[in-house]
Formats: C-alpha cells, structure tokens, sequence
C-alpha cells in the first residue's frame, strides 16, 4: 500500500470508514433538501426563466435588440461566451492534469467542478448559437455537402476551429465525468431501497459490479482520458484566443493571447469552484472532505495564475508602445485612459492586484475571505474580456464611426438568463448526484485520513 | 454436476489482498473480486492481465487524424479551393498549418470516444445491463472474493472454505 508522511496534512478529516463516506455523500440523495435548498433553485429557475424569456425574443426579433452597433458589432455576446469557457476550464484541469500530477486533493473536488465545466460549456456554447440570428440554421457550422445549398465551411478559420475545439471538449469532458460517475452510480443503486430511484440509479450505473478486470479498465481509461484531455485543456482556450488573434485588429492580433488566456480561464474557473464548493460543502455538511487544505491548495493556483495574467497584461501594453504601432499603442492608451478607463481598472485591480492578497497565510486560509475574493476574481475575469472586445472595438480607425456600446434590457437579460440556468443544472446535480467521487475518496482514505495517520503515527 | 460458487466476504482490501496471495501460493484459482474501488497489486496476483485499451485509443487517434487530414484536403484542396485573401493555400502543405487545430481535436475526439465506446462493450456497462456483483454492499464497503468449485478440481467445496476461513474473511457463502 502506498504511504505518506504523517506531517503532511491529511486530506480526510475526521474517524470515517469507507461506509461513512458512502453515507456522508448520498445523505442528501437520499434524504430530503433542506429549504434554503429550495430558495436558491427557486431563485435561480426565475433568473433562467426571465433569460430563456429574453433569448426567446431576441430569437423572434433579431439581433438588433442587443445593443450592438456598426462599429461594436462583437460586445457582451462574446465576453459572455469567452467568460462561460473560461470557466469551463477548471473542471477539466483539476480533472485531468492533477490526476497526471498523482495530486491527491482533486479527488474531493474533481466530481463538482467537472459538473461545473460541463454545465458552464453549455452556457458558453449558448451565445454563438443565438448570435447567429437564426439558430435554425446552426447545423451550417458542420461540413455539410454541397446538397445543402452551400460551400463547404472554411477550415481556414479560427471560428470554424472553435466549433470543433468546444464541442470535442463537451463531449469530451462529459464522457470522462460520466465514466467516473458509473461506480458511484452504482454505489447508490446498491444502497436506495425505493423503488423509482433504485431503478433510475440502476439504469445510470450502466450494470457496474466492480470486478477486478473493470476497475484494471477504469484506471487505465481515466488515465488515458486524462492525457489526452490535457492538451486538449490547454488548445480549447488558445483557439478561442485565436478568434482574435489572427484579426487585424489593433489590441487582439498579438501572438501573446494563447497563453495568457488560457492562464485567464484556469484563473477564473478555479475561482468559480471555489465559490461554489465554499457553498456546497457547508449546505450538504462536508467539511471533513472539503476542507481549508484543499481551499488553500486553490488559493495558491489563483495566485500563480493570476500573476501569469498580471505579467501578460504588462507584456501586452509594453510591447503596444516597444512595437511603434501607433494604432496599437492608441488601443492601450484607450483602454486605460479613454471613456472605458473604468472597465480596464477594474480588470486591473480584480485580477491582478487583489489576487496578490493570497501570499498571505492568514488570508489564503479565510474561508469567508476566500468566498469574497472568487467573486471578486469572477467580476475581474467578466471586465478582461469586456475590455478586450468592446474597447478595441468602439473607437476603430475611422475617428467619425467612433461610438460607445449601452447593452440593452435583452442584453443584460440573456446573460442573466445563463447564470440562472448554470445554477439550475448545478444545483440539480448537487441534490441528485453523488457530489464527491466515492471510488477515488475511498482509495485514498487509508493514505491520507486523518485517523488513519494517527494510527501510523503511534506504530 | 452443477458449478458451484463460494463468494468470501472481507471488510478491508489489505486482508483480501494477503489472502488471495496466500491461497494462489497453494494452487487455488481466484475467479474474481468485486470491490469498491480498485485494489492496487491485486490483478497480478489473481491473474488479471492488464488492459489493452489504451492501444485502442492509439489506433482510433490515429483514425482520427487521417480523417481529419484527408476531410480537410478534400474540402478546401481538391473539391472547392478558395482563396482567401491571395494566400499560399492550394496544396496540402502549404494549407497545412491552418488544419493543425482541428486535425487536433479531430484525434482527440475520436481516440476518446472510440476508446469510451470499446470500455463500455468490454466491461458490458451499458443502459439496462444488469449488475453481477453477488452483494450489494460490494459496491460500499465490502471486498468479495469468488472462487468456483470447476476451477479448483483438487479440493472439496469444505477444504476450500476450511483454507478460506484461514485468510481472515468474514463471512462465506456457496451458491
């Protein structure tokens, strides 16, 4: 058996036997939500039902109810799109890159945040869908033959790349959440004794029974689910900058945005997870499996990505004066000096500034703190792509087509409308799903328990 | 006669594994074990050979990639090239760097869902199947061992559960 250091912390807090964490997670499947669960759906399904209200219109009129104009004609639609994927970006790295990394931690936190990825990548993949006007028509984007009545899609471009980028992320990352979920499923199926849920649950385990030669299986798929969902992790983000990057737009066609804004989306989604694990493990009382360590150890991959993002910042607005462009260097004087100088200080001070705090121990270890600075970060990460987008956009090289973008009601509507609906899935998958891969806890009780380590401690 | 099965139930994984190796050292074969969650070191000890699925993965990449280049040449080289702002894009070489990405995720597609596809129909998980472990606390907290009365023909159903009872099991069961 493999084992580790009684001083490093334990991730298991607490005397629990492998049946405790089986009755620790399905508690809440088992038994009834409490109220305040009941609030918050209720609150979230009216944010979804108000945005599905707004698309709804928006579908039936036109994109001239968005408040975009002839020079903004890319605003809050795609600073939605970017910031959802960003987010989405979390799930698969905690996932998939710290399982290469053998870092035990993720097994409390993998099972939420890939939930969280996968419903965030839905948000994403809402606003392209509406933002060609007519949705009907949306399965134009795949190489279809010329029967259709069209050319074939041009593979030459970045948009088309995207099309292919996220929906093989999804699927993707939906297979590899679902293939951890079967033995869990079967977990509960095992363990309900009603008959509806014991049938459903049954019918989602796929007929898991555990044998030797499956789990042989199932480590070796994870395994290589997760090489291969590494890079994938990483070339999501870095085509989505290159819908911008290959532009000839002042401020977007610089060769720094893949990196950086794949060091932007791993910032901003490990800030989504923390602001909501902070949440969910309070509402569904586990803070013995998801505890300050844990928040600690994304605390420190907030401050490293967040540093990552401050120095791209800096790299860009030098290189906008060290390149003698002058419409590049205007883009950046624009952005922090001209009249959304107030979106750029707030992408400044939210993601690169307060993110420092974390050096701090005392800080980095505040829960409540923590809670505050995700939100803080997420607001942070919302300005960057705002900024990137319609500042560069709205004063182009034509001083007479000059403008400013004011979002209209179905604007703010829309991206209301998905916060409500991610909230919706999310909370749906924290009453009926089990929130913490038992499989891969249970795996790591004996190593990393806390009572477990006092025992070895003594011997 | 009719095959006989002993399931041999353990409340740890390390008592399971020390028992198995025991009774494999004496000439018994271990059909199965079903717990809940893998046993690090089991699978050589009762045979279990490892897995070939990543091979699969491999060679439905592969699938993947030649696909993906030959969609791609055949769309935007042979069928209908376009030229897109005067740019050096009609061979396949000189096009090639703007087909990397989607040849990427072409591969990654397909070598993930070929070998999630092939896991499902090896393991037989798959909707509606119906579950084999002899108990269903297997999946909790449980550790069952299997052993068929056919595999061993040298021992007696008694010699094999009196061997049994001596690995530290809590409970034994034929069916």
């Amino acid at each position: 058996m493999h084992q580790e250091s009684a001083i490093r912390e334990p991730l298991i807090l607490g005397e629990k036997s492998y049946s405790d964490i089986t009755n620790d997670v399905l508690k809440p499947i088992v038994g009834k939500a409490d109220r305040s669960w009941y609030i918050v759906f209720g609150l979230a399904s009216v944010m979804a039902l108000w945005g599905i209200g707004c698309i709804l219109y928006l579908l039936g009129t036109g994109i001239g109810t968005w408040g975009l104009n002839k020079t903004v004609g890319w605003a809050w639609d795609i600073t939605n799109f970017v910031w959802w994927v960003g987010i989405g970006h979390a799930g698969t790295l905690i996932s998939a890159v710290l399982l290469l990394f053998r870092q035990k931690w993720r097994m409390a936190i993998n099972r939420s945040a890939e939930a969280m990825t996968i419903f965030a990548v839905m948000m994403a993949a809402v606003w392209p869908g509406i933002h060609m006007g007519r949705i009907w028509l949306a399965y134009f984007v795949f190489p279809l033959p010329n029967q259709f009545g069209s050319l074939w899609v041009n593979f030459n471009s970045p948009l088309l790349w995207d099309v292919f980028a996220i929906s093989t992320y999804f699927s993707v990352s939906l297979v590899f959440w679902y293939i951890g979920l079967i033995p869990d499923f079967a977990t509960i199926r095992d363990k309900v004794t009603q008959t509806v849920p014991k049938k459903v649950y049954g019918l989602l385990a796929f007929g898991w029974s555990g044998n030797a030669k499956a789990w042989n299986r199932f480590e070796e798929i994870s395994l290589v689910l997760a090489g291969l969902a590494t890079p994938l992790v990483f070339s999501v983000h870095s085509i989505v900058s290159m819908d911008f990057a290959t532009s000839v737009i002042p401020g977007w066609h610089t060769t720094i945005f893949p990196p950086y804004f794949v060091a932007g989306a791993v910032f901003s989604g490990f800030a989504m997870v923390n602001t909501l694990l902070i949440v969910m493990r309070k509402v569904l009382n586990l803070e013995n499996y998801i505890h300050v360590k844990h928040i600690e150890y994304m605390n420190i991959v907030i401050i490293v990505t967040g540093s990552i993002v401050g120095v791209a910042y800096l790299t860009e607005l030098f290189i906008s004066w060290y390149s003698g462009v002058e419409y590049e260097s205007y883009a950046f004087i624009n952005r922090a000096t001209g009249p959304y100088w107030w979106a750029y200080w707030a992408m400044m001070t939210c993601n690169v500034i307060s993110p420092q705090v974390f050096w701090f121990k005392k800080l980095r270890t505040n829960i409540t703190f923590t809670f505050f600075m995700s939100i803080v970060v997420n607001i942070g990460m919302w300005f960057e792509r705002f900024v990137i987008i319609v500042t560069s956009l709205h004063r182009d090289y034509l001083p007479s087509s000059w403008t400013m973008f004011h979002p209209t009601f179905i604007d703010i509507g829309c991206f209301i409308g998905t916060i409500g609906i991610f909230f919706v899935l999310f909370l749906l998958f924290a009453r009926f799903f089990p929130v913490l891969a038992l499989n891969e806890l249970k795996s790591i009780l004996k190593s990393s328990g806390e009572a477990y380590k006092k025992q070895s401690l003594e011997h | 006669m009719a095959d006989k099965v002993i399931y041999a139930t353990y409340d740890d994984e390390q008592v399971l594994l020390e028992g198995a190796k025991d009774l494999v050292s004496k000439g018994i074969y271990i059909r199965d074990v079903y717990s809940p969650f893998p046993i690090h070191g089991l699978d050589p000890v009762i045979g279990v050979k490892h897995t070939r699925i990543a091979i699969t993965a491999f060679i439905y990449g592969l699938i993947g990639l030649s696909l993906a280049i030959y969609g791609m040449y055949f769309f935007m080289i042979q069928d209908w090239p376009m030229n897109i702002g005067g740019k050096p894009n009609f061979t396949l070489v000189d096009n090639l760097p703007a087909f990397i990405p989607i040849a990427f995720e072409f591969t990654v597609l397909l070598a993930a869902h070929g070998m999630a596809l092939t896991y499902f129909l090896r393991n037989w998980t798959l909707p509606g199947v119906k579950a084999r472990n002899p108990y269903p606390e297997t999946t909790d907290d449980k550790f069952v061992m299997e052993l068929h009365l056919h595999d061993n023909h040298d021992q007696s159903e008694s010699e094999l559960e009196e061997m049994l009872k001596t690995t530290g099991t809590i409970r034994i069961e034929a069916r």
